[in-house]
């Protein structure tokens, strides 16, 4: 996979210095992470546009949730092994993805199930990445499972003294599983506190469930404080607050080794998935209100806009192209990986 | 000669010293108690989890997932049911991550009725095991074979379920585990805590060595001619006293310890019922798809001109639970009179 996100010296360049004009973030690392939200959002788009022209069974994504999965994918330490970020995404991750580096093909042989698919071979849903070389578990469609297994790599993490931390992110409706409960738990032990960044984007629904007539709680991260636990609220529509917040509390991780809640609330552009239609939704969108503000403060042009979102258009249209012809896994491959190294699993064979 | 539950403390030992074994966990897995089996005291990486025990399957994951081996403990099967779809997720994460990445862990937990447990301390798991496709499964009858298998569980690149029958905990056998002291008061001074204060005790491992159990690999308890019965766990020991009471009779029966529920070792029951022409699958698991019905329509598919008399299963009835009194718990899972009753009847079918 092809490394387009910025190395960690690049991201000090890039901060180093707020723009002249106000925003507390250099203008390189605006205009990256603009970028970054553009080229997700086209991809997200381009995923709707491969199911609903029956090139793909089903969608689910992250469209608006750009402007906190973005800079969370920029603040990854990444790499593999326990040294590096252990990242336990949901099925809204494709914006964290990009801004790691993932090639918009990777994203689109996994919605056309396709062989080619790095992910999982054609066997999973869209959006359900799995990349071992940047420590990205494999997405499940199970709400809130990834919760408990981030507590494993923490521990893993806290036992070899890295500076690495496990990052879990999930939705408002899934904090109702017992799994998130349990990771409050796990993860504040006393004296054996885990690395670990619990985040919920709170985008107020679970598929057509209102948050708001299902929690009393005022946030979801006043939970965490239970536990004496530090928690954050964030406005997640806003990459500049999301960013610095995230630093601040992955920074915070690596150094105490101590769990943080973040909640972010977010909006859903899209609804819950192409089940639910996947047409836009009135909402707060995070990318247009972005590209307003960097417009207003002349970090960007108008022209330089418009070349970046057909750029990118491009991109996702050709990757399509080449996507579409790439093979299909065979029906003989279902045995394939059943058991490590390919060791029989048929009990025909036996 | 050790007992099971030594056996498999051993086993870790082994594994914590040689087979990079990193963390062994769960409920009162670590100190003071070591287990309610007292199969994990004295260890140097146990450590006591939360009461919770999707918690402990989770965090299995996340360890294997970041490369470690553990051990993690559900102190008992009746209690492993609310973890079922994370046991699915760890099964098929190989699978759906297309080899990307393995989840070398093991999970053990104490399975079976026989101690007079009640309702929520005698289910049995073997068949539903059987189900969670990605996962080996294992379940031995005796020390030794529990010492083989462990070492084989921890060692392997797939998640391992590993199955203590509870009623054999305490059971000893009749080989030594390699390195086992001969006198069984010495090995117990060294290895089993006092009673009471332990803050000071450290126990004093013997030299114990390699020893593994392939998983897959059946055994021959009982040789014979006229009848093949396939078992495991407690139920294997029950098998071999019924074969050695027919025997008596006249009645020739091979008994096979099939020690691994998946993947099994199907060309050891094929091989004997191609001789015996007949087979009695026994366990305790309830009787509705169970694991020995699996092995029976195997039987009957690819066996049917090799056999003089039905292949029959006995196993435990289809009831909601196991009752505690004797005669709840007697007539509810397979009693030896059962399994000599049971052998009687197929050994005295005719084509």
């Amino acid at each position: 996979m092809a490394n387009t996100s910025v190395s960690i010296k690049s991201k000090m360049a890039l901060k180093k210095k707020s723009n002249k004009k106000g925003l507390p973030l250099s203008k390189d690392l605006l205009r990256h992470m603009h970028a970054m939200m553009v080229k997700s959002r086209v991809l997200e788009e381009r995923l709707i546009k491969i199911y609903k022209a029956g090139e793909a069974y089903f969608w689910i994504g992250g469209p608006g949730e750009e402007a906190f999965g973005v800079p969370l994918g920029l603040l990854v330490h990444k790499g593999q092994g326990p040294e590096y970020d252990y990242l336990h995404l949901h099925y809204r991750g494709t914006p964290t993805l990009i801004a790691m580096g993932m090639p918009m093909i990777d994203s689109i042989r996994l919605i056309m199930n396709k062989a080619t698919d790095p992910s999982t071979g054609g066997r999973n849903f869209c959006n359900h990445y799995c990349f071992p070389q940047w420590n990205v578990a494999p997405v499940s469609s199970p709400i809130e499972v990834q919760y408990p297994m981030a507590l494993g790599t923490a521990h893993v993490q806290r036992r070899s003294k890295s500076r690495g931390l496990s990052i879990v992110t999930g939705g408002d409706a899934g904090t109702a599983e017992g799994d998130f409960a349990s990771t409050l738990i796990w993860a504040s032990r006393p004296g054996r506190e885990l690395p670990l960044l619990m985040t919920v984007q709170n985008n107020q629904w679970g598929i057509s469930t209102e948050y708001k007539y299902q929690h009393g709680e005022t946030n979801i991260a006043d939970r965490g404080k239970a536990f004496n636990m530090r928690t954050a609220v964030i406005n997640g529509n806003d990459p500049i607050e999301s960013y610095r917040a995230l630093e601040s509390e992955m920074n915070y991780i690596r150094k105490t080794r101590k769990p943080v809640l973040l909640e972010a609330k977010v909006s859903r552009l899209y609804g819950h998935s192409s089940a639910t239609g996947a047409n836009l939704i009135p909402e707060v969108d995070c990318l247009r209100d972005f590209e307003t503000l960097l417009l207003e403060h002349d970090i960007v042009t108008e022209l330089a806009v418009k070349k970046l979102w057909q750029e990118y258009e491009a991109e996702g249209r050709e990757a399509q192209e080449k996507a579409r012809i790439e093979p299909a896994p065979t029906g003989e491959s279902v045995w394939e990986n059943y058991f490590v190294g390919n060791e029989n699993g048929d009990w025909r064979k036996f | 000669m050790a007992s099971m539950a030594q056996a498999i403390r051993m086993a870790l030992h082994f594994a914590e010293e040689n087979l990079a074994l990193k963390d062994i966990f769960g409920q009162d897995v670590g100190e003071p108690l070591g287990g309610v089996f007292t199969a994990t005291q004295g260890l140097k990486t146990t450590w006591n989890s939360p009461l919770d025990e999707r918690g402990i399957i989770g965090m299995a994951m996340g360890i294997a997932m970041a490369g470690d081996r553990c051990v993690a403990e559900i102190q008992f099967c009746d209690y492993i049911f609310n973890t079922i779809d994370l046991l699915k997720i760890a099964g098929n994460t190989n699978w759906v991550s297309n080899g990307n990445y393995t989840l070398p862990m093991v999970v053990m937990t104490p399975v079976g009725a026989g101690i007079r447990g009640s309702v929520y301390h005698s289910h049995s798991f073997d068949a539903w095991a059987s189900r969670l496709a990605g996962w080996k499964v294992v379940m031995p009858a005796t020390p030794i074979d529990a010492y083989g298998l462990m070492l084989s569980a921890v060692d392997d690149p797939n998640p391992v379920l590993f199955l203590k029958p509870k009623a054999l905990m305490r059971v000893r056998g009749d080989d030594l585990i390699p390195g086992e002291p001969e006198d069984q008061k010495e090995l117990k001074n060294r290895i089993d805590a006092p009673i009471g204060d332990r803050k000071n005790w450290k126990p004093k491992w013997p030299s114990l060595t390699d020893y593994r159990v392939p998983i897959g690999q059946a055994k021959v308890t009982r040789a014979g001619e006229h009848l093949t019965v396939v078992s495991y766990g407690r139920h294997l020991l029950l098998c071999n006293q019924a074969a050695d009471q027919l025997r008596e009779q006249g009645h020739s029966v091979e008994v096979i310890d099939l020690r691994s529920i998946y993947p099994y070792d199907w060309q050891a029951v094929k091989s004997s019922v191609e001789k015996t022409r007949k087979v009695l699958f026994v366990n305790e698991d309830t009787e509705v798809t169970n694991f020995g019905e699996h092995l029976a329509y195997r039987a009957t598919q690819e066996l049917f001109y090799h056999l003089d008399a039905p292949p029959r299963v006995l196993a435990g009835k289809h009831l909601p639970g196991i009752g505690l009194h004797p005669n709840l718990e007697e007539h509810s899972v397979p009693q030896l009179p059962d399994i000599v009753r049971a052998m009687s009847e197929v050994l005295a079918e005719v084509p």
